[in-house]
């Protein structure tokens, strides 16, 4: 019997620490080699970690949600004969997660037999319903009641008839006389681990670190509304359907030539800025998990349709989870658009260590005044935040100003 | 082409999803056709289930004779030795599936379900062909409700026909193979084995897997390799079958064995019983522009397909493949049709082997738990110890009753159980589950006594911890 202790490895350059944000395995677990053992969580990415040797398991480095720093022991393993010679750290193989399963390989590759049906799986899911018999069950659905609102009398449980009544005659409330409408009683305690945990401290730290500036211009997008409408109807097959987002990226691309201080960035613990040349925009998704931000790179060297299928793939990456972490770094400027959500107004904070976010509100049709008629144009605003440390609110406002000139001149987009 | 009929409902197959979704319907007033090209009752009743559990049936009688003759019957019964008038078996096989047959016939009469025999081809999603006796016969339907039913799957290098059969070629021999290879040690393919082994046949079986009945867990599935052992049946896993050469009278079955190597054995007959497919081809469903779920048809929890008022039930939408399931989707189906709010919402299906000896797996197994990492008590019963499982036999093939109960608050998640002639008891382990019962519920009940359902009590008790009648 030999013991082998596995340590936490290098998952990425410049990482000091990694939070175990799940195990595949536990003491007394027999691991085979290569088998995952756990999900390691950086500030870049999520790293699946598999065994470097078969054995079984003795000790793990932590508890889940916990964080590690590199180089101690994550895994505490048994085997069988001698140990091998512990070399250097092993690499881990960074991937990004989550990781689907691998597929179960085939047996034989010429079986000439195909595997018998399994029996039936049966199908019953202890937690994910509410337990009632059959009758309660149909007499809800003919009450139109969802059996998750009624407040089981079961030990395990179990709704009752009587359950469903007290429900159907207002719930326990009734006898106060109040609305009908049941207490919500209780709280949920969730640990901020993982993704969140990272959301929470870039956050915290953008904002006690950056005095934002924010800015908020109308923009009449009915020109350019027009021109996308043409463009999207007369497109080529293997043309990605366009939205405003590659517009926005070549607006904010030709601005940053003329106001470089806001593609920047601001290392303020070292005093430096950075001016980068090119524009490097961080696109801000919505995914399972919560935020993250792929940045599309030398977003100045893309044409429109181009941008928008760069802008699809890292989309579709971040919500399946399969972003490559160096798809997550390098930003220069932050584009953040709520899509159809939209809203009037958005304060948006800016992804340190960015100087300067950008975020589109959404299209309104409006009255406007035009030459003493009012006429219905297709209005929208454009909500930003600057670093007030590095940009000043005089050019800031200039920038904004221009982009909106821009937009509002679709053919000036595209002319030098 | 005669006048297109009309209805509010069209059933496409007469099997247990089909016919108990006519009777539904008519019952509930709504004006309903059933289209069925063969006799009805579909596979369950004619070439499935019913027959199935006829034919093992005898064979088990026979096998007591035997038993009997051969003077080393436990009870102190002795008799001459038995002999099989095969074709006599078959033909009261047929008088059950007949009478069964009939009887749907006349359940449909009454409920006014008009039925038309004959094969329906659907050119769009609610209008159908039927080529009749009497020539072809359109419907337009309201509401489709496709109960296709499925078949065996065949292997390619042993296409059914000649010496290689299907499970319903295999209930209607016309005598009793001297050896029988059976292609799949799945439930079908077992239950006719056995059966077919009581009958006087030597069976092997070739199984791809590397046990039989991979479907169930280790613990149920020994006292069933336990009686192959015992009755000399052959089993070779992980093996693979590969084609069949028939010379001079002589079929051959060539087979790759566990150990990669080519081998052979000779049979008068090869059963071939790798599965069954859902009958998607040949009737026209290219054309109802409906999603498919891989090779089966997607429904909702209303069994609704992506076409509005079409409806699919039964094997057509996918595992478990079990008559029961089917006739509890075609009941709700009709409701729905009827106005009826109804999901398909069950907590557990059953399964039911009819092997020798029984098995029955409810709810989940204790390799389900342990995936899903819930914490239960397991409590186990053994035949052994139950009076009544004594003196009908039931003990001798070993077995038990399994009971797995949440220890959050005991209820009962999975009840499984193996042993003779136990099928009939599934009934309360169903009602449990789908009642939430826990495992104080099933100790708590007073079961008669002397009975085999005992042994579900006890194993509800052992569950708890504290079993009565074992240690």
């Amino acid at each position: 019997m030999a013991e082998y202790k596995f340590k936490m490895p290098d998952i990425g350059e410049g990482v000091v620490e990694a939070e175990i944000t799940a195990w595949h395995v536990k003491v007394g677990d027999k691991v085979a080699e290569d088998d995952p053992v756990a999900d390691a969580m950086t500030d870049k990415a999520t790293v699946e970690l598999t065994a470097p040797v078969s054995g079984v398991v003795t000790t793990l480095g932590c508890a889940e949600g916990e964080i590690l720093a590199i180089g101690s022991d994550l895994v505490v393993f048994e085997m069988d004969g001698d140990a091998p010679v512990q070399h250097e750290e092993p690499k881990a193989e960074p991937k990004p997660a989550p990781e689907p399963a691998p597929e179960p390989k085939p047996a034989k590759t010429e079986k000439p037999t195909p595997a018998p049906k399994p029996a039936p799986v049966p199908t019953i899911t202890p937690s994910a319903k509410p337990l009632a018999s059959p009758a309660v069950r149909k007499a809800a659905l003919d009450a139109d009641i969802d059996l998750f609102l009624i407040i089981p009398s079961g030990k395990a449980g179990q709704i009752t008839h009587e359950d469903l009544e007290a429900f159907l005659n207002g719930g326990p409330q009734k006898k106060s006389g109040s609305s009908g409408n049941l207490k919500r009683v209780g709280s949920t305690d969730i640990n901020v681990v993982g993704m969140r945990r990272v959301i929470s401290q870039r956050m915290q730290e953008a904002k006690r670190r950056i005095p934002h500036f924010s800015y908020v211009e109308a923009v009449d997008m009915t020109e350019l509304e027009a021109l996308r409408a043409h463009l999207n109807a007369n497109r080529e097959e293997h043309q990605p359907k366009l939205t405003l987002i590659p517009f926005f990226m070549r607006a904010i691309c030709k601005a940053t030539l003329l106001w470089p201080q806001c593609n920047a960035t601001y290392d303020d613990e070292a005093g430096i800025v950075t001016q980068h040349h090119g524009v490097h925009m961080g696109m801000a998704a919505q995914t399972k998990n919560g935020l993250m931000v792929p940045v599309v790179h030398h977003a100045e060297a893309l044409d429109v349709w181009q941008a928008a299928a760069e802008v699809a793939r890292l989309a579709e990456a971040a919500k399946s989870g399969k972003i490559k972490p160096e798809e997550l770094q390098g930003g220069s400027i932050t584009l953040t658009s709520l899509g159809p959500l939209g809203g009037v107004v958005t304060t948006p904070v800016i992804n340190r260590p960015e100087v300067a976010i950008i975020g589109p509100n959404k299209i309104v049709e409006t009255p406007v005044v035009q030459n003493g008629q009012v006429v219905v144009r297709k209005m929208m605003n454009i909500s930003s935040s600057f670093d007030h440390r590095w940009v000043d609110g005089f050019h800031a406002a200039e920038m904004i100003i221009y982009i909106k000139g821009l937009l509002e001149h679709p053919a000036t987009l595209f002319m030098d | 082409m005669p006048d297109t009929l009309k209805c509010d409902v069209l059933v496409v197959g007469s099997g247990p999803g089909g016919y108990v979704a006519a009777i539904r319907a008519g019952q509930l007033g709504l004006d309903t056709i059933i289209v069925e090209k063969d006799r009805m009752g579909g596979t369950c009743l004619i070439r499935g289930c019913i027959p199935s559990k006829a034919l093992i049936e005898a064979a088990e009688k026979f096998e007591q004779a035997g038993v009997n003759a051969s003077g080393t019957s436990e009870l102190g019964i002795k008799a001459g030795k038995p002999t099989l008038d095969f074709a006599q078996t078959i033909a009261w096989k047929d008088g059950i599936t007949d009478k069964l047959s009939d009887g749907v016939t006349g359940l449909l009469k009454h409920a006014n379900v008009r039925s038309i025999k004959g094969w329906a081809t659907f050119t769009n999603a609610k209008s159908c062909v039927v080529d009749t006796s009497d020539g072809p016969v359109k419907i337009k339907a309201t509401n489709v409700i496709l109960a296709n039913g499925s078949t065996s799957v065949e292997l390619p290098g042993l296409l059914f026909g000649g010496p290689v059969i299907s499970s319903t070629e295999a209930l209607d021999l016309t005598e009793v193979p001297k050896h029988l290879a059976v292609i799949g040690a799945g439930y079908i393919g077992m239950e006719l084995g056995i059966a077919y082994r009581k009958l006087g046949a030597e069976v092997t079986f070739i199984e791809a897997d590397a046990r039989i009945l991979p479907g169930f867990d280790k613990q149920l599935t020994a006292p069933v390799a336990k009686w192959l052992r015992d009755h000399k049946v052959t089993t070779h896993t992980k093996a693979f079958a590969n084609s069949v050469t028939s010379k001079a009278g002589k079929n051959t079955l060539n087979y790759t064995d566990k150990d990669g190597k080519k081998a052979s054995l000779v049979a008068d007959k090869i059963l071939v019983t790798v599965g069954r497919k859902p009958c998607t081809k040949g009737w026209g469903l290219e054309n109802m522009a409906i999603d498919m779920d891989g090779p089966f048809i997607k429904i909702d929890d209303k069994c609704q397909t992506a076409m509005r008022g079409v409806y699919a039930i039964g094997d057509l939408v996918g595992e478990p493949m079990l008559a029961h399931k089917a006739s509890a989707q075609g009941e709700m189906v009709a409701e729905i049709l009827a106005g009826h709010k109804r999901t398909f919402n069950p907590n557990a299906v059953p399964a039911v082997c009819f092997t020798d000896p029984e098995i029955i797996s409810v709810g989940l197994t204790p390799e389900h738990v342990k995936e899903q990492g819930l914490p239960v008590d397991e409590g186990k019963f053994r035949w052994a110890a139950n009076g009544r499982a004594l003196t009908t036999g039931t003990a001798d093939g070993g077995g038990f009753v399994r009971v797995l109960s949440l220890k959050e608050n005991g209820r009962i998640v999975g009840i499984q159980a193996v042993g003779k002639h136990i099928s009939e008891l599934s009934g309360e382990m169903i009602l449990a589950i789908e009642m939430g019962a826990r495992a104080e519920d099933l100790a708590g009940t007073i079961h008669a006594h002397p009975t085999m359902s005992e042994a579900i009590m006890e194993a509800g008790f052992a569950a708890l911890g504290r079993p009565l009648h074992s240690t």
